[in-house]
Order: C-alpha cells, then sequence, then structure tokens
C-alpha cells in the first residue's frame, strides 16, 4: 500500500500539474472509467506538429489523477509523433507502482484520453498486446 | 404480530424452539474461507456484494456432484429421482422460509436481476400500455432500474420516484400523489437499500400500493438472508432474491409471486422443461413453477441454496438481524470519531448492517486501497446505484457491510484503518 501512495504520487494528487482547463482549445476529449466514476477531461493546443498546451480537469482517486497530472506534464511541448508512441508501459513507468486489474484502469484513463482526444483511438492503452 | 413499518413479522415475540445464544465468533468457524492461511488475516466486510459460503452449503454441493448428479424431472432411474427431490426440496424449503403459501409460486432463475428482468418481461409487457406509469425510489440498485428503463422506451411507459429525505429515507407520505391518477400499475422498490443500509417500510408502501390498484414488486436481495421475511405479511405480489447473498452459491435466484398473477403470465423464456406439449409451430406451456424455468437449471446451486436457508434457521434470522443491528451502530459509533468522515444513510435503529461513507479530501477507491492493505475489504464505486449517489451529489462511496460472522473487531480495523487513510492523506 505504501508502495500505491508513494510520495510522488500524493505529490501529484495533491499538487496537480496542468490542471485547468483552456480558454480555446484546438480539441478537448472527455473520458471516465464506469467502472469507479474516475473522470478526466482535457484540453490541447496544437502548433507546429506539436502538443503546445494541455490542461486536464476531473476527479477520481490518487492513482487516476496523479497519472494525469505526470501524463500532461510529461507530453506538453512534446511532437505529436513522440506522443504517438507512447504507450502503456511508459504510463506505468512514470508511475512506478505495480497495479491489478481494477486500478490498472485508473492508471491509464489519462493516456485513454489523450490519445482519444488526439487520434480518435478510443481503446484502452495495451489492449492489443492483452489479445495478441 | 407484524411491525407494519419494517414488516418484520414476529420479531418480537418468536415462538421458535430455544437456541443456543447468538456468538458471531463461533458461527465464523462454520465459514472455511476465514480458516484459510494467508499472510494477513481476512477482514471481510463485503457482504452486501456477497456473502461468504459456510460448510454445510459447500458440503451439500459437492455431496450432490459426487453422489446423485443428474438431469432433474427427466430421467426416472434412481439418482435422477434423487437429484429432482434435493431440487424441489430446496424450492420448498425457500417457500417456507419467506411464508409463501405454496412452493409453486416460487421460481428460480440466476440472481436478482433475472427475477425483476422476469417480472418486466413477461408481466410488464403483458400489463402495461402507452400512458401507463410505474413508481420507483431514487435508491434502487440498477437491477430495479435498467429493465424498468428499457420496458419504458419500449411502451411508452412514465416512470415516478418516491422522494427520498437527505438522510435517505423514502417520504412515503408523497405515494398516495404519486398514484392517484390511477395510471400507475406498477411499484416496485427495495426493501434494504445496499448503499443506504435503510429498512424501507415495505408493508406500509404495499398497502398504499393495492389501496391505488397497483401491483408490488420488492427487492429483497439485501434483506432476505438478514431479517425475518414474510412476504404475504409484507403484502407483496412479486419478491426477488438472489443466493449468493444468503450464504449460498452464485448462479441462482428466487422470483416469488402470487400465484393467480403468475399463472395469469406468459412464460419468460422458451425452451425445454417449460413446456407441456411442443408441436412444430406452437406449444403449451408447463404448469408453475416449471412455466418459468426453461432449460437444465443450477441444480447443484439449489442443493446449496437449500443447505444455506438450513443454516440461517439454525441462527435464527431475529438473531441475525440483531446482529447486523448491532453491528452498524456500532460502526456508526466508531465512525463518528474519524475527522472529516460522512456517513450516508439514516441513523441505527433505521438501518440493516450497511454502512456506507466518504472521507472528505480521500477517494472512497484511495480509502478502500488503504484497508486492503491492512486486509479489510470494503466496496468503493457506486455500487450499482449511479442514480443515488447523484441525488446525494457524490460520485461514489466507500462501503462497509456486514453478515452473521462479522465482528466487533472488524468494525475495530475499519475505524483505526480510516484513521490511517486520514493521516496518510492529510499533508
Ligand atoms: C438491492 C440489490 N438489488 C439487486 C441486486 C442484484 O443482485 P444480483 O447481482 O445477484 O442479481 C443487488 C446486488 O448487488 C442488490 O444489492
Amino acid at each position: 500500500m505504501d508502495e500505491l501512495f508513494r510520495e510522488h504520487i500524493l505529490e501529484h494528487y495533491q499538487h496537480p500539474r496542468c490542471k485547468g482547463t483552456l480558454e480555446s482549445p484546438d480539441l478537448s476529449f472527455e473520458d471516465a472509467n464506469p467502472l469507479c466514476g474516475d473522470r478526466i477531461r482535457m484540453d490541447f493546443k496544437l502548433a507546429d506538429g506539436k502538443l503546445a498546451e494541455i490542461r486536464f480537469s476531473g476527479h477520481g482517486c490518487s492513482i487516476s489523477q496523479a497519472a494525469a497530472s505526470m501524463l500532461c506534464e510529461h507530453v506538453e511541448g512534446m511532437s505529436l509523433d513522440e506522443i504517438k508512441k507512447l504507450g502503456r508501459d511508459d504510463m506505468l513507468e512514470m508511475l512506478g507502482i505495480h497495479l491489478g486489474p481494477v486500478r490498472l484502469k485508473c492508471a491509464l484513463l489519462a493516456l485513454k484520453t489523450l490519445k482519444a482526444g488526439i487520434y480518435g483511438v478510443n481503446q484502452w492503452p495495451g489492449e492489443d498486446e492483452e489479445e495478441a | 404480530m407484524t411491525d407494519s413499518r419494517t414488516g418484520l413479522a414476529g420479531a418480537a415475540e418468536s415462538s421458535v424452539a430455544p437456541r443456543a445464544p447468538f456468538d458471531p465468533a463461533r458461527v465464523r468457524e462454520d465459514f472455511p474461507i476465514f480458516a484459510t492461511p494467508r499472510d494477513k488475516k481476512l477482514l471481510y466486510l463485503d457482504s452486501a456484494a456477497t456473502s461468504q459460503k459456510p460448510q454445510v452449503v459447500l458440503d451439500a454441493m459437492d455431496r450432490y456432484y459426487r453422489t446423485c448428479n443428474a438431469n432433474i424431472h427427466r430421467g426416472v432411474y434412481r439418482i435422477a429421482e434423487e437429484a429432482t427431490e434435493l431440487y424441489e426440496d430446496a424450492r420448498r424449503r425457500f417457500a417456507k422460509f419467506i411464508h409463501a403459501a405454496s412452493p409453486r409460486e416460487v421460481i428460480f432463475t440466476r440472481n436478482s436481476t433475472e427475477a425483476i428482468n422476469l417480472v418486466a418481461y413477461a408481466w410488464g409487457r403483458a400489463s402495461l400500455k402507452s400512458g401507463d406509469a410505474i413508481v420507483l425510489t431514487p435508491m434502487e440498485h440498477h437491477s430495479n432500474l435498467v429493465p424498468w428503463h428499457i420496458l419504458a422506451a419500449e411502451r411508452g411507459v412514465e416512470l415516478r420516484f418516491i422522494p427520498m429525505t437527505d438522510t435517505g429515507e423514502l417520504e412515503v407520505s408523497a405515494l398516495p400523489g404519486l398514484l392517484a391518477d390511477g395510471r400507475a400499475k406498477l411499484v416496485s422498490f427495495v426493501h434494504v437499500s445496499n448503499v443506504l443500509g435503510t429498512v424501507n417500510p415495505a408493508a406500509e408502501i404495499a398497502r398504499i400500493a393495492h389501496e391505488h390498484g397497483a401491483t408490488v414488486l420488492l427487492d429483497a436481495s439485501q434483506s432476505a438472508a438478514h431479517m425475518p421475511l414474510d412476504v404475504r405479511a409484507l403484502g407483496a405480489d412479486f419478491v426477488a432474491c438472489t443466493a449468493h447473498k444468503m450464504l449460498g452459491p452464485t448462479g441462482i435466484g428466487m422470483l416469488w409471486g402470487r400465484r393467480e398473477l403468475l399463472e395469469a403470465m406468459p412464460p419468460f423464456l422458451g425452451g425445454g422443461e417449460m413446456i407441456r406439449e411442443v408441436h412444430l409451430t406452437s406449444s403449451k406451456w408447463n404448469e408453475l413453477p416449471w412455466k418459468f424455468e426453461a432449460g437444465t437449471m443450477a441444480i447443484a446451486e439449489a442443493v446449496g441454496l437449500g443447505a444455506a436457508i438450513a443454516y440461517l434457521e439454525t441462527l435464527g434470522m431475529d438473531a441475525v438481524f440483531a446482529h447486523d443491528r448491532e453491528l452498524s451502530a456500532y460502526a456508526l459509533e466508531r465512525l463518528a470519531e474519524v475527522p472529516g468522515l460522512r456517513v450516508l444513510g439514516p441513523s441505527a435503529d433505521k438501518r440493516g448492517g450497511v454502512v456506507a461513507f466518504t472521507m472528505e479530501g480521500v477517494h472512497p477507491h484511495d480509502v478502500a486501497t488503504v484497508l486492503d492493505s491492512e486486509g479489510i475489504c470494503v466496496r468503493a464505486g457506486h455500487h450499482c446505484a449511479m442514480p443515488l449517489h447523484d441525488a446525494m451529489g457524490i460520485p461514489a462511496s466507500a462501503r462497509a457491510s456486514f453478515h452473521c460472522y462479522s465482528l466487533r473487531e472488524e468494525v475495530d480495523a475499519l475505524a483505526e484503518g480510516l484513521h490511517r487513510a486520514r493521516k496518510i492523506f492529510a499533508r
């Protein structure tokens, strides 16, 4: 458990980066995890093939909200090509914790929202790998 | 005999043979899961989701498979007769347990959800037409909402809701108004809320519904194995139950219905066993209850249910209910000591063994994760009652719930775990 509530997760949960909304975003997307009611909305501004600005809002458990904060901080300024390559393992590495199947969805909601918002790929990260 | 608020028949003056005083620590010894070695002691506070199973239930199912596994109602050979006898014996036991007039009024289903769907499809489609209304409550489990959503959309039926107070009690005084125009044909509601723990005044609601010509469905999923249940004293027309919350196995549920209603209803599913005669283009239905039991049923599970009921009877339902209430009252007391904790639902005297809560600044999932690290199992989420959580203005809650094997020390561990969760997040 102390595992799950490591310092950096609590820190991001209580002091989230990139939290808020954008005035006139180029794209927005909102998604929820129906199992537990975690909800994340993301606003994006794009420029020169890059994700110039990103803001998230929503509510949920510490894992889902910390993941959103870490992910947004990580991808702001990145090229869209680089973002496309981000996968489940990148997100789990950022969190640095081991998660069971239920909490895994909490951890991946932000990445799912990001990819659906930018590429319209609306599926759980890693779903293909599971099936393969 | 019957408390008109809760419909607890004979709760005060039970006349059963004297039993050993109820001792949850001894009861617990009958449940092998608690003796299974593990690195942390199992503190199971999620019996509202599903109950644990006593050894006698496991033994009964095992014995059935080992000694007389055969399909029922078909073979004339010895073990098929034995299997049929066990299956029908479970039906008789359950019928008696809920004070049904006859075992013919008890239909086996997969669970409560299927029992409610059976009523929605077979009775609802034959009885409701455009312009009719159904009265529900905001504290229903999704299983007593979604089947009516489907029917309402299909038939143009209006859904109405009995209002609820902030403490999670139904405002029954508003019910006559909801029924006054005579359009409501059904009042369907939960006996004990799986989130708030509220014990609804079932007999009073049924009486008012009947005065206005409406049929009554009671969702007894959370009450059947927690308190004495007398379906006739309550005045219900249909009652839905699910065995896995009653110390029995998953995969079997029960619908009780008044015989005249069941007789008049068309079948739900078509197939083997539910027919008397089949021709190439038509068929005639079997008699009750088999008319509603299409295909091979959950035979071993029925046997397990029979054993679970026999076990509950030896505990005594008055004693089980008293134990639930005592633990709830104790939990409300201990949880009141935790800063920032909001307990949902009414005072202890109006609830069963369910206590849901939220903690300021800590998501219910995180609460449950902290508790899990201490071996405490609680549920976090919306507990299949999203509209109820919307009504209370919260996305989710955490819930502790009890059964006959639950202990005060589990409540103590819960309270300590909550203090700990608070500390972790109060940085
Ligand atoms: C009040 C209530 N109704 C219905 C159900 C549905 O039971 P089942 O899933 O066994 O059909 C539940 C169980 O979660 C419940 O608590």
